[in-house]
């Protein structure tokens, strides 16, 4: 008994938490409503005024439309100290993280994110930590000499494929279940609209993330009013960096079973330049992020993300870092033990897609694909006051 | 000791600043205000006036300089002065370029407000966002600030400036001075003064609430006066609006007005309708509607409309009273309720058929009731009902320092060699009365820059001097 009390309580206190968030981002934006100056930042603010009031629904929609970028906190005239205590950025942030939590699938892997620093470290460790041990079962050894650059030699190469495709194969699907409830929840029918056109705009915001430059082209704000470009050129290498070394891992499984082409790769072949520009990008982008992210203004942050944003940053850095040194050493000993570490963050990574920081980039290509269906139909709210 | 001193920390002091610097001065500023609230109202507006010929940016067609100051001299009643409004007016029309480059940027008209696409310019943001860029210029080009430090008295000798005294009771001396420190509107005493008692005993302006900053005390509008400085502008007006009852008492801002008012009827304490709701657009309304509110018992009136029109005007920051019919909200808002159903049944009798359309002048009017509602009357009759209380709020003052192009401060119709005024301390003397949207910035940037050189060269000018 005492235990499913325990249980309802957690549930109900969620809840309630749910509701709070939402009905204080329902609170500010009926006073942004009733001001719009911020209204060329971003996509917000104008979906914002096809709006009256603000459900759960749109609550959650708005959150992932907005990029964080806080040009609207400075500019705001009833940010705090102001009674009113406007602060667009952090209360959309506060309800992102429900999204992540209430779309997640399965949804008790939800709470997951509510000690995402622990979630991350966990999965790295044992992930680390299995493939050690499996590479001492193997040879006995995790200094091997005359296995130089033999990666299938330690796990064959399609063991690697199979477990990998099966931690990826289950993200994806959890990932896609999530966005899809989401999607479901947050659109409504409506007058049909030119599809081509509003994937063609969505992609084009996500891919150049329009919505980090403030709507002037300036930038974003990071520890005060003055703007900067710097996070989402950060973002980019990272972003760009991480599609390159998705892309050296497709050529490589193409090379493998299209071409019987085996691993180890020339230096100067496809899937090793793409590999080596990629985890460059994944080291500069990450590094970038992280430092910017310890200067940023905290009024501009949900405190209770912190713990995600940086481990999921670190996660990205060390795989990359492990990659490229798994490239330099491969040819020595120490090759097994570095190809242990490597996969073991990757699979880090790999099993906490569906349950950590990644999702933000799928929400919010949701969100954003939403806005450009639903800025091709006539505003229902028709309040010029013109 | 500095080349020049700006009191103040607003549109008008940051322009003059930035000005004074680019010249080559040494400056420095002093606000009233801790940081976070810096900026006076300037941080409360969003757009500019802008003269233009042809299409510009943001700013579609064209605005020409004759028919803005025939807009100027209408609003007015004729208290402007043609010179000064006309040095205004084309000022407007080549100060963007200098704004952007000091990091102010402008958006399209706001939805809600495409009536003024054509003649104003709306900054990115808002005012807080210009204030923001101004400031980060300013300490980039190394002008000096400094916050918390209000001016109580102005140190003079004769006509010359000499310095400031703070309210800390430190002597701050320059060789030139530009005075933009607001007008009086957050004087809650001198506004009682201004305003008087009415012929019920009340005071009015103790139920007015202010809608920008706490910190414009007029306190060197007064110093000036008594220094015998040549004023203008009539000390007992001030720009009115009616707005949300439930706003806070200081920096309530834009988001407080009640936009409704031409949609439905107002009444006030005694549950009697008192001015044609329709007469015009809400916007070309608003003011005249402080001023009616404020006579009204109380200095109180409701704004009721109900579900048909809900969604066709700007939304209101604060919910409205809501009952499912009209004695409900009467009682609700306890008002007498029987004549209130007497106002309204009467009113109701008297909307005529017509084509209601919220955004033409239509022709929906009533007859046989007075004041009669002219245009968008329609029945009140569909559950919900919303009530939205108003109150007068108060968004400047008229009463200026008289100047003539220079900026210069006057004394028996002199200039001072250095001593300068900008902004609202000088609005008056463009715009003695009235108001249209986007002439307070432009007037503030106008001769703030104006101030900002003239200081500069004075400083230059005591400079030389002194050197021989
Ligand atoms: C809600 C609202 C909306 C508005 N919207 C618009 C608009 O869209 N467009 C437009 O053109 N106009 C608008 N106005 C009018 C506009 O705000 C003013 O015309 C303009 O801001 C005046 O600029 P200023 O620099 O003279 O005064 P302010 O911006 O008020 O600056 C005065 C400064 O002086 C400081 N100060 C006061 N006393 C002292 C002292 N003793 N010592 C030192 N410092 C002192 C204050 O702290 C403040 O920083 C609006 C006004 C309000 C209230
Ligand atoms: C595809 C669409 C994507 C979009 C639109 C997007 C957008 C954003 C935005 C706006 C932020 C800043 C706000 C925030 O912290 O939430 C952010 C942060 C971040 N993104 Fe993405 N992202 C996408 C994909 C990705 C991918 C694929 C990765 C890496 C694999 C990634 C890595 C990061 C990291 C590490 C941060 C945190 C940085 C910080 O603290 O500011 N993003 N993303
Ligand atoms: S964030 Fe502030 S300034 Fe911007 S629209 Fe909202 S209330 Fe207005
Ligand atoms: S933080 Fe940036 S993206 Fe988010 S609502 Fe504000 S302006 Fe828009």
């Amino acid at each position: 008994m005492a235990a499913i009390d325990t249980l309802m309580d957690l549930a109900g206190k969620a809840e309630r938490e749910l509701d709070a968030n939402v009905a204080e981002v329902d609170r500010i934006l009926h006073i942004c409503n009733a001001c719009r100056y911020c209204e060329s930042f971003c996509a917000v603010f104008p979906a914002m005024t096809r709006r009256l009031d603000f459900n759960v629904a749109d609550a959650h929609y708005l959150a992932n439309l907005c990029h964080n970028c806080s040009a609207c906190l400075y500019a705001c005239q009833y940010a705090p100290p102001h009674e009113f205590g406007v602060n667009v950025p952090k209360a959309l942030a506060q309800v992102r993280r429900d999204t992540y939590i209430e779309y997640a699938f399965p949804r008790v892997f939800g709470e997951l994110y509510r000690c995402n620093g622990l979630t991350v470290a966990m999965a790295v460790s044992l992930g680390v930590a299995a493939f050690l041990i499996a590479t001492i079962l193997i040879k006995g050894s995790l200094f091997v000499p005359g296995l130089e650059g033999e990666f299938y030699a330690i796990f064959p190469h399609n063991t690697l494929a199979l477990v990998f495709g099966a931690a990826s194969l289950f993200s994806v699907v959890a990932l896609a279940i999530g966005v899809t409830r989401f999607w479901r929840q947050v659109s409504e029918p409506g007058k049909p609209v030119a599809m081509p056109a509003a994937v063609g705009e969505a992609a084009k915001s996500a891919l150049t993330l329009q919505y980090l430059g403030g709507g002037h082209g300036d930038g974003c704000n990071n520890k005060d009013d003055a703007f900067t470009l710097w996070r989402r050129r950060f973002h980019h290498f990272t972003f760009y960096g991480f599609m390159l070394c998705f892309a050296s891992t497709s050529v490589a499984t193409l090379y493998h079973y299209l071409f019987g082409l085996e691993a180890p790769y020339p230096i100067f072949s496809l899937p090793v330049i793409l590999g080596t520009l990629g985890g460059i990008g994944l080291l500069i982008g990450p590094a970038g992020l992280f430092w910017l992210n310890m200067r940023r203004n905290p009024l501009q942050m949900d405190d209770r993300q912190k713990t995600m944003d940086r481990g999921f940053i670190a996660l990205l850095f060390f795989i990359s870092l492990t990659g490229l040194a798994l490239l330099a050493w491969r040819d020595s000993p120490a090759m097994p033990l570095l190809l242990a570490i490597h996969l073991g963050f990757v699979m880090g990574l790999f099993v906490t897609l569906p349950y950590g920081k990644f999702a933000h980039g799928i929400f919010r290509c949701a969100a954003l694909l939403k806005h450009a269906i639903e800025k091709r139909r006539p505003n229902p709210v028709q309040a010029g006051a013109d | 000791m500095v080349d020049v001193l700006i009191v103040g920390g607003g549109n008008a002091a940051l322009c003059a600043a930035l000005m004074a610097r680019e010249a080559g001065a040494s400056v420095l500023m002093l606000e009233a205000s801790p940081k976070d609230w810096r900026g006076g109202n300037s941080q409360h507006t969003r757009n500019l006036r802008c003269m233009h010929d042809a299409p510009q940016d943001v700013l579609v067609e064209a605005y020409p300089e004759e028919e803005y100051w025939q807009d100027l001299l209408k609003v007015t009643g004729g208290e402007t002065n043609e010179p000064l409004a006309r040095l205004v007016i084309r000022a407007s029309s080549n100060c963007r370029d200098w704004m952007r480059r000091h990091g102010v940027r402008f958006q399209p008209p706001l939805s809600g407000a495409l009536h003024v696409a054509r003649t104003n310019a709306f900054f990115m943001g808002g005012g807080k966002a210009l204030v923001n860029a101004y400031y980060r210029s300013a300490e980039a080009l190394g002008v000096k600030v400094r916050y918390e430090t209000p001016v109580t008295e102005m140190l003079l000798d004769g006509d010359r400036f000499v310095g400031v005294v703070t309210e800390a009771g430190e002597r701050i001396t320059a060789k030139a001075c530009v005075l933009a420190a607001g007008g009086f509107e957050s004087n809650r005493e001198w506004l009682r003064e201004a305003w008087g008692r009415n012929d019920r005993g009340e005071w009015p302006a103790d139920n007015f609430l202010i809608r920008g900053t706490r910190f414009n005390q007029g306190v060197l509008l007064k110093a000036m006066m008594k220094a015998g400085a040549d004023m203008i502008g009539d000390p007992s007006q001030g720009h009115c609006v009616a707005i949300d009852a439930r706003a806070p008492l200081y920096d309530g801002g834009i988001c407080t007005r009640i936009d409704c008012v031409s949609l439905g009827v107002v009444v006030n304490r005694e549950g009697e309708r008192f001015y044609d709701e329709g007469e015009d657009f809400w916007p070309k309304r608003y003011a005249i509607w402080g001023r009616l509110v404020a006579q009204q018992p109380d200095q109180i009136a409701y704004s009721i409309i109900d579900r048909k029109v809900v969604g066709r005007f700007m939304p209101p920051v604060f919910p409205g009273v809501v009952a499912d019919s009209l004695p409900e909200l009467a009682a609700k808002l306890e008002l007498p309720v029987e004549t209130f159903m007497e106002t309204l049944d009467g009113y109701n009798a008297a909307c005529q058929p017509g084509t209601f359309n919220h955004t033409v002048l239509d022709d929906c009017m009533t007859e046989g009731v007075a004041p009669a509602k002219t245009h968008w009357a329609q029945k009140i009759d569909t559950a919900p009902f919303y009530a939205y209380a108003l109150r007068p709020g108060i968004t400047f003052t008229y009463l200026s320092l008289k100047v003539d192009d220079t900026a210069a401060v006057r004394f028996a119709d002199k200039p001072s060699p250095n001593l300068f005024v900008a902004g609202e301390m000088m609005a008056g003397n463009v715009l003695g009365k009235g108001y249209t949207a986007g002439v307070g910035m432009s007037i503030g940037t106008a001769f703030g820059r104006i101030a900002g050189t003239g200081a500069a060269a004075a400083a230059r000018a005591a400079h030389t001097i002194g050197r021989h």
